[in-house]
C-alpha cells in the first residue's frame, strides 16, 4: 500500500473542509488542553509544596499536642494544653535522646498588630533562639529573637517580609515599632522570604520571644508545638521514637495509645500533602478525561458524516480496486490526523495556559516530557479508537451501493 | 473463453418484495470481441454489468471470469480482479471531483501498486491516446462532459486491462461528443481489448460486433452484426 499517497490524500480531503476540519479537531484541543495544563499545574502545585515543607526545615519532627487518636477532636479545649516549655527544655537535657539536635519550643497564635497607620490581623510565633536553626530562617536585615531576649521578657520583635511590605512599605521596619495586641514591640529584624502560599505562609509572621508571648500578649502556659531537628535523615525514625518514649514517660503514661501529644515527621507531612495535592491532580485529569472522550465522540461523528457523503467515492474507489485494509487506511489516518493536529494545537494550548496561570499565582512553571507523550499518544489513540467504526463502515460499503448513493 | 455467464440470476429482496433484475441469462465472450448489451430501462442492463465487472455476485448460476468462479472470491479477491482485469467507464463519468485528470487516471495504478514515477508516465500516455494531451492538470470541474468521459476511458486504461466495461458510456453526452467516444472504444478494440458496451441508443450499439438484448430481466437476443457501423469520417 502506498502510504504517501494516503496522507497526501487524507491532507487533501481534511483541507476540503477546513471549517469542519477546525470544528471537529476543537473538542481535541480542548480535552487534551485542559488535560496538559491540570497535569502540568498539578505537578507544579505538588513541586511548590514539597519546596515549601522541605524549606521549613531539614529533619524537622514536630511534636503537636493532643492525642493521635481523637482525630477530629483534636482541636476540643483541654487537649492541647498538654505541652509546656519545660517538656521541651527537658527534651533538650535528656541524655536519652540522643539523635536529636535542636529543640523550638513554640507557641503560635493569631494577633492584632498595628503600627500607627496600618492594622491587621496577623499569626505570630512566640518562639526562643533555637527556632532559627530548627527552620533554617535566614535573616535579610538585623537580628533573629535570641535566648536571653527570651528569658528577659524583651517586647522586641522579627517580622517576616510580607508582614514588612504590609506594614512598612519599601521602609526599612528595624528600629520601627509595632503593637500586639496593644503591646509595643521593637522590631530587631526581618527574614529572608521563603517564598509560601497560602496559610502558615512563613513570610506572613510575627516572631516574639516565647516567654513574651506567653505571659504578656496571650496569657497561656502551654506551647502550640514543639519543633525538633534529628541530628540526620537517617535518624528520623529513632529520634522520634526516643521522644515519644521519653514525654510518655514524662507525662506518666504507660500506654502509647493513650498518648496525650503526637508526633509528625517531615516525610508525613509531606506524604500527606502530596496525597491531598496528587488526589486533587487525579480528579481534575478526570474531568478532562471526559472532556477528551466528547471529543472524541466529536471525531466518531464528524467521520461518520464523511463517510456517509463520500459515499460514492469509496464505491468508486473500491471499483478502481481499492482493497478493504485501504479504505480502512484511508479513513483511519484521516481521524489520526485530526486528532493528532488537534492534540499538537491542545498541548500548546494547555502550555500556554498553565504558563500562564503558573505566571498569575507564582506557581513554578513544570512542564514534563511524559505529559507531552502522553498528549500525543492519547490524540492518536482516540483518532484510532474513534476512527476505527466509520473507518470499518466505510470499508464495508458495497461498490454498487455506494455508485448508485445519490 | 474469455467469459462464460451461465444462468446468471439476481434478485433483490427489500422487506416482503422480491426483484428478480436478471433471469437464467446465458452468453458467452471471446478475447477481442466488441459486444453491446442493449434494453430498455430498468431491463437489467446495469446490473448485469455490475456482474460481468466483479462489482457483484449472482443470487444463483455461475460467472467465469478468464475461467475463474467469480462468485466464489472474497471481496478483497474482486478488488484485485476488477482493477487488474476490467477498466470501468460509467455513464456519470465518475471522476473524483477537485482532482487533477492526471490523479484520476493514476488511483487504479496507485491501489494497483504501480511504482509513482511509472504512475505517471502511463497516466500521461493515456490521457494523451484520448486527446487530453493539453489538459493533464485539469480538474474535473474545468472539463466539458466529452472530455470527463475521455478522462475515464484513460482511467479505465490504466492498469492494461483485457476488458473495457461501459455503462451507457454516451448517455450524458451530446451525439457528437458520443461518436468521438465511439471511435475511441472501436480503436482500443482494435488494438485488442474486449469492449462490453451497455447501451440503449441503436445508434451506438450499431458499432458494436455483437449485439446481446435483454427485457425484464432476460436475454431476448443474441446475434452477431454483420457490418458494424463505420466511424463517421469528417
Ligand atoms: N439495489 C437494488 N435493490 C432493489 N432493486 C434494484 C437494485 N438495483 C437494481 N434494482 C432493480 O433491478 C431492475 C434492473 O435495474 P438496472 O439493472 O439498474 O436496469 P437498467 O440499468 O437496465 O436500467 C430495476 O427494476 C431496478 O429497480
Ligand atoms: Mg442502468
Amino acid at each position: 500500500m502506498d502510504y504517501f499517497e494516503l496522507l497526501t490524500s487524507a491532507v487533501e480531503a481534511l483541507t476540503l473542509n477546513k471549517l469542519r476540519t477546525a470544528l471537529a479537531t476543537l473538542g481535541i484541543i480542548i480535552g487534551i488542553g485542559s488535560v496538559i495544563a491540570l497535569v502540568s499545574l498539578g505537578q507544579a502545585s505538588q513541586a511548590s509544596v514539597q519546596s515549601q515543607i522541605e524549606s521549613l526545615g531539614a529533619n524537622l519532627l514536630t511534636v503537636l499536642p493532643g492525642s493521635q487518636n481523637q482525630g477530629a477532636l483534636r482541636g476540643a479545649p483541654g487537649s492541647t494544653e498538654t505541652l509546656t516549655y519545660d517538656d521541651a527544655k527537658a527534651i533538650a537535657a535528656s541524655s536519652q535522646i540522643p539523635d536529636i539536635s535542636a529543640v523550638s519550643p513554640e507557641y503560635q497564635s493569631r494577633a492584632q498588630v498595628s503600627t500607627g497607620q496600618t492594622n491587621s490581623n496577623v499569626q505570630v510565633a512566640g518562639v526562643t533562639g533555637m527556632y532559627e536553626t530548627v527552620h533554617n530562617v535566614s535573616m535579610a536585615e538585623g537580628t533573629f529573637i535570641t535566648d536571653s531576649e527570651n528569658q528577659s521578657l524583651a517586647k522586641v520583635a522579627v517580622i517576616g517580609p510580607q508582614v514588612a511590605a504590609d506594614l512598612f512599605g519599601t521602609a526599612s521596619p528595624v528600629g520601627q515599632t509595632l503593637r500586639l495586641n496593644g503591646i509595643s514591640f521593637t522590631i530587631e529584624g526581618v527574614t529572608v522570604s521563603k517564598g509560601g502560599s497560602g496559610f502558615q505562609n512563613p513570610d506572613n509572621i510575627v516572631y516574639i520571644p516565647l516567654l513574651t508571648a506567653q505571659q504578656q500578649v496571650f496569657g497561656v502556659d502551654y506551647l502550640s508545638n514543639i519543633s525538633l531537628s534529628a541530628k540526620s535523615q537517617s535518624v528520623m525514625t529513632s529520634a522520634e521514637n526516643e521522644v515519644g518514649y521519653f514525654l510518655l514517660a514524662r507525662h506518666h503514661l504507660s500506654d502509647p495509645s493513650k498518648a496525650d501529644f503526637s508526633i509528625l515527621s517531615q516525610s508525613d507531612i509531606l506524604g500527606a500533602a502530596s496525597q491531598v495535592t496528587g488526589t486533587f491532580t487525579s480528579l481534575l485529569s478526570g474531568i478532562a478525561a471526559i472532556s477528551l472522550l466528547v471529543g472524541g465522540i466529536g471525531i466518531m461523528n464528524i467521520m461518520l458524516v464523511t463517510v456517509t457523503e463520500r459515499t460514492r467515492e469509496i464505491g468508486l474507489r473500491k471499483a478502481l480496486g481499492a482493497k478493504k485494509k485501504t479504505i480502512v487506511s484511508q479513513f483511519l489516518i484521516e481521524a489520526v490526523i485530526l486528532t493528532l493536529v488537534g492534540g499538537l494545537l491542545g498541548m500548546l494550548l494547555g502550555i500556554a495556559v498553565s504558563y500562564g496561570i503558573s505566571l498569575l499565582i507564582s506557581l513554578p512553571f513544570v512542564l514534563s516530557l511524559s505529559s507531552i507523550l502522553l498528549a500525543l499518544t492519547v490524540s492518536g489513540g482516540i483518532g484510532i479508537l474513534f476512527g476505527w467504526y466509520p473507518a470499518r463502515k466505510a470499508a464495508s460499503l458495497s461498490p454498487i451501493e455506494a455508485l448508485r448513493y445519490e | 473463453m474469455l467469459i462464460q455467464a451461465t444462468r446468471l440470476t439476481k434478485s433483490y429482496k427489500s422487506g416482503l418484495t422480491e426483484t428478480v433484475a436478471l433471469e437464467d441469462v446465458s452468453f458467452d465472450i471471446k478475447t477481442g470481441e466488441f459486444v453491446a448489451i442493449m434494453g430498455p430501462s430498468g431491463s437489467g442492463k446495469s446490473t448485469l454489468m455490475h456482474m460481468l465487472g466483479a462489482l457483484d455476485t449472482p443470487t444463483s448460476g455461475t460467472y467465469l471470469l478468464d475461467g475463474e468462479d467469480i462468485s466464489t472470491l472474497s471481496d478483497d479477491e474482486l478488488a484485485e480482479i476488477r482493477n487488474k482485469k476490467i477498466g470501468f467507464v460509467f455513464q456519470a463519468f465518475n471522476l473524483l471531483p477537485r482532482t487533477s485528470a492526471l490523479k484520476n487516471v493514476m488511483l487504479p495504478m496507485v491501489y494497483g501498486g504501480v511504482p509513482k514515477e511509472k504512475r505517471t508516465d502511463l497516466a500521461t500516455k493515456y490521457l494523451r491516446m484520448v486527446g487530453l494531451g493539453d489538459r493533464l492538470l485539469h480538474t474535473t470541474s474545468q472539463l466539458s462532459g466529452g472530455q470527463m468521459q475521455r478522462v475515464a476511458i484513460a482511467r479505465a486504461l490504466a492498469m492494461n486491462p483485457s476488458i473495457i466495461l461501459a455503462d451507457e458510456p454516451t448517455g450524458n453526452l451530446a451525439s457528437v461528443q458520443g461518436e468521438e467516444i465511439m471511435a475511441i472504444f472501436k480503436k482500443l478494440n482494435a488494438e485488442g481489448h474486449t469492449i462490453i458496451m451497455i447501451t440503449h441508443e441503436p445508434d451506438i450499439a450499431a458499432h458494436a460486433e455483437r449485439i446481446i438484448a435483454i427485457r425484464d430481466g432476460r436475454l431476448i437476443t443474441n446475434r452477431n452484426n454483420k457490418s458494424p457501423k463505420e466511424r463517421k469520417k469528417h
